[in-house]
């Protein structure tokens, strides 16, 4: 894996790689530290240097993304997935143990440059976790024994290349399947129904009664025809937002440009979200169908339309077998010149890998990336749909609505209608995680009531479940009985379960640190204030908490809530504001019973210095024997 | 002329303006850190944020719309300025008395015009190292706001691009572009863009610090809000009519 060669040239390669692009400079980011474990700053001079652009640019490109390091991090970066489900797996323990094993401190590199240990934020592992990435590829199922494999491995300095290929094995965990996940549909079906549909000028005949009543023309000619069944499905987009899925299709069909974009969101970041892993790891065939489909709609084979799946560095892994997917399609004439034979109708698709930034899954972030910058999201309006990549109409959806997309365009909006609610049509895949007996991917009908995947998965004595992971909603059991639907609990998928014997303040405050290591820091609220919140859970959870903690834990929701830049400023407070108002105890049973109590612990700062006194009267202040127990 | 509101009262605008461009131009002060009239807005301090009909946004990156109803003077909004300029002062090292910008310094004039009494939070005290190195340029990183107008002006003015943010979260920092790290080992000049238009103590010109006695420094004998729009483009008089 480590190329031992000379910094300049490396950079040289690959800047010539990639064509002297810097739209690229992430992707070069990372090849570059895929060779040489980190980027030395000869490095960034040289990259700066070919693109024609300010070193301090490119450093702060690099120094944005969690998986890119400006400094040595050793030969093997061990990086423990962190969600609370790792943690109730026991990854904190695990953690200790394979420093201790191997001799280093968290978060620092071992004294011989040979490995370093620390978390990132979750993995997308929680179904089989605990997790962890060794330089970027992730290994599932955790345990002692693993790590004295992987302790061996790393001090018999093997290649992570040649490690044994059963601990990358991945399980899919699939439990529950419905119309997405049984589809039968055949690649390049989806697309080749959407050109006849279009082919067919017969008209005014309505595909459904529903039509006929409204005198609906079913069939306009061309890739109106899919469009208005887009719309008519009702599709909303499965990211979370709840967009609806042809709005945006027509928005961005409608806008002037060169080329119109077609981005799939694939930086599945939410704690607790791992669906898109397996419709990536799985059904790769109707995610890139869904995009074409997309392209199909928005360029109609006579404007120029490209694609790009946007890859969340954690799933690096499935870079190889999504391109091998995407040769098979292009040989199958699926993509490239002539889609299906059909004149004009050229596209195709580029694969981005993120690098360890949650923001990135904002799409106007996301964007920012794909261009190469730092992933901070944009200033809106103009929106994506007008002005997106490189600043040209730019549909961004989620994987999981590319994939029912391609379903629609084949079966028909009536045939998807069929599932669901009326404001929720067709179903959703959850992941299923925390204390279940079979966690995994469950697809539903909208409309499910949150009991009934409870059991169905197999929890027992259940206290809460956080819904859409923690920028969504924690609730308790009196609301088992609502549904997942955008009109009632909107999800873009996490669903992760906690028992009677969790700490719902550990839940949160996990989620609370979560956010400030995501913040991207670019408004005051949120950068300034996702970091205080996290001060103040760790005071409290320290035993330092008082009355005035909660006061300056609303002040801060409420300047985040009001004036961040994005969603996750204004959902960063989230799982703070469910638990004050449904598990007030978690916190208050944490509280002194005091107005005001300060972080800073005096007797603890002078403890050792009055120990060096000798003294040992009682104005030593020296700690009794029951303070030290 | 096209029009909106701004706390009831009507401020003409132009097209492609933002609200607060046109407020300023209009005479009408919305207290903001790192809009600067000769940049294109950037909307990160969000000490501009108005209800524009009912909705919470920035005022700088809002375009301004005929119709458009906008609250600003208000004590949600004043209230939520104060905590803001709280958390820029516990975010950083501020320490007025010492500093050589007090008087000419953005967020200590906003402390001041916003009623700021307390610091109201526990103070980060986050390692910022000063960078001496150039001959005539002072860099205390402990008094940044991370408003990115030395990153704009050097690149946008000056066509340099010696300053650059990096990193995330409360870890965003100014960094230069040098692979020492260093300001000298850049091709900044004492006479760039970048240097003049930081609003607090960061950039600092070596040697004439203290030129003008604190006390008949900018803000000592204008408050801000006056200066800010002494500053602004104004709409030439005879568009009034």
């Amino acid at each position: 894996m480590l190329i031992e060669r000379d910094p300049a040239a490396s950079a040289e390669d690959v800047v010539a790689r990639h064509g002297d692009d810097a739209t690229r400079l992430l992707q070069m980011l990372r090849e570059l530290q895929e060779g040489h474990g980190w980027l030395p700053p000869l490095v960034i001079t040289e990259l700066a240097r070919r693109l024609g652009i300010s070193r301090a640019r490119v450093e702060g490109v690099a120094a944005f993304y969690s998986f890119l390091h400006l400094q040595p991090v050793g030969r093997y970066r061990v990086l423990f997935s962190d969600n609370i489900t790792d943690r109730m797996q026991g990854s904190e323990a695990l953690l200790e143990y394979l420093c201790s094993k191997l001799w280093v401190e968290k978060g620092k590199v071992s004294e011989d440059g040979l490995l370093s240990i620390d978390t990132t934020s979750c993995t997308g592992l929680c179904d089989q976790g605990p997790g962890l990435l060794v330089n970027g590829w992730a290994i599932p199922w955790i345990s002692r024994e693993r790590l004295d494999e992987i302790a061996e491995l790393i001090l018999k300095r093997r290649p992570v290349a040649e490690w044994p290929q059963h601990l990358f094995h991945i399980e899919d965990n699939i439990r529950r399947r419905d119309v997405l996940l049984d589809h039968d549909l055949a690649p390049g079906e989806a697309i080749r129904v959407s050109l006849a549909r279009g082919r067919d000028t017969t008209g005014q005949r309505p595909t459904s009664a529903r039509a006929w009543r409204e005198a609906i023309p079913a069939a306009s000619p061309g890739p109106v025809a899919t469009l208005e069944e887009i719309k008519r499905s009702g599709l909303r987009g499965r990211g979370g937002a709840g967009f609806a899925t042809g709005l945006k299709w027509e928005a961005c069909r409608n806008a002037p440009g060169e080329t119109h974009y077609v981005v799939c969101n694939a930086d599945e970041g939410e704690p607790g979200t791992f669906k898109d892993r397996v419709l990536l790891s799985r059904y790769a065939d109707l995610v890139f169908e869904g995009m074409t489909v997309c392209a199909y709609v928005l360029g109609g084979g006579r404007k120029r339309t490209h694609g790009f799946v946007y890859l969340r560095g954690e799933y690096r892994y499935l870079l190889e077998p999504l391109k091998a997917c995407l040769m098979r399609r292009r040989r199958a004439g699926l993509l490239g010149r002539a889609i299906c034979g059909e004149d004009g109708f050229d596209f195709d698709i580029d694969i981005h890998v993120g690098a360890g930034a949650y923001v990135c899954g904002e799409e106007s972030a996301l964007l920012e990336s794909l261009e190469g910058k730092r992933g901070i999201p944009r200033n809106r309006p103009p929106y994506p749909v007008t002005h997106g990549y490189l600043g040209q109409p730019t549909v961004v959806n989620n994987v999981e609505t590319f994939c029912a997309a391609a379903l629609i365009a084949a079966r028909g909006a009536d045939w998807y209608r069929t599932r669901g609610t009326p404001k929720s049509t067709g179903t959703k895949l959850l992941s299923v995680s925390g204390d279940c007996e079979r966690p995994g991917i469950y697809e539903y009908p909208f409309g499910v009531t949150v009991r009934q995947v409870l059991k169905d998965c197999g929890a027992r004595d259940t206290q809460a479940v956080q819904v859409s992971g923690p920028s969504g909603t924690l609730i308790d059991a009196s609301e088992f009985d609502r549904r997942i639907a955008f009109e009632d609990l909107p999800t873009a998928g996490a669903f992760m379960v906690f028992d009677a014997n969790r700490d719902i303040f550990e839940v949160v405050r996990n989620f609370v640190h979560f956010f400030a290591h995501e913040s991207c820091g670019f408004c005051t609220p949120c950068r300034v204030g996702t970091a205080m919140m996290r001060n103040v859970v760790d005071k409290i959870h320290a035993g330092r908490g008082a009355q005035l903690d909660l006061e300056e834990i609303c002040k801060l929701q409420k300047v985040m809530s009001l004036a961040a830049h994005c969603g996750l400023g204004h959902t960063a407070c989230n799982p703070m504001q469910d638990m004050l108002k449904r598990f007030k105890p978690a916190i208050q049973r944490r509280l002194k019973s005091l107005a005001f109590e300060p972080a800073f612990d005096l007797d603890a700062a002078l403890a050792r210095a009055r120990a060096f006194t000798g003294r040992d009267d009682a104005g030593a202040h020296l700690p009794t024997q029951s303070e030290t127990a | 002329m096209n029009t909106f509101q701004l706390d009831g009262e009507e401020i003409p605008f132009e097209p492609g303006q933002t609200v607060i461009q046109a407020a300023l131009a209009a005479g009408h002060y919305i207290p903001h850190l790192c809009y600067h009239p000769e940049f294109v807005p950037h909307g990160s301090c969000r000490l501009c944020t108005v209800r524009a009909d009912g909705r919470p946004t920035a005022a700088c990156t809002l375009p301004a719309q005929p119709g458009l109803k906008v609250e600003s003077e208000t004590e949600e909004l004043n209230d939520l300025r104060r905590t803001l300029v709280q958390m820029l002062f516990a975010e950083g090292n501020h320490f007025c008395p010492s500093c050589e910008k007090s008087g000419n310094c953005v967020l200590q004039a906003l402390g001041y015009d916003l009623g700021v009494l307390t610091a109201g939070f526990r103070h980060f005290f986050l390692d910022r190292p000063v960078d001496a190195s150039h001959p005539d340029i002072l860099l205390d990183f402990n008094r940044c706001v991370l408003c990115k107008l030395c990153v704009r002006a050097s690149e946008e003015v000056d066509g340099k691009g010696v300053f650059s943010l990096a990193g995330r979260g409360i870890q965003r920092r100014l960094i230069v572009s040098a692979e020492s790290g260093r300001l000298a080992d850049t091709d900044v000049a004492v006479t760039d863009k970048a240097v003049e238009v930081c609003p607090v103590g960061v950039i600092l010109r070596k040697r004439v610090g203290f030129r003008v006695p604190i006390g008949r420094r900018r803000y000592d004998l204008r408050p801000i809000r006056a200066q800010a729009l002494e500053d602004a483009p104004r709409r030439p008089e005879h568009r009034h009519e």
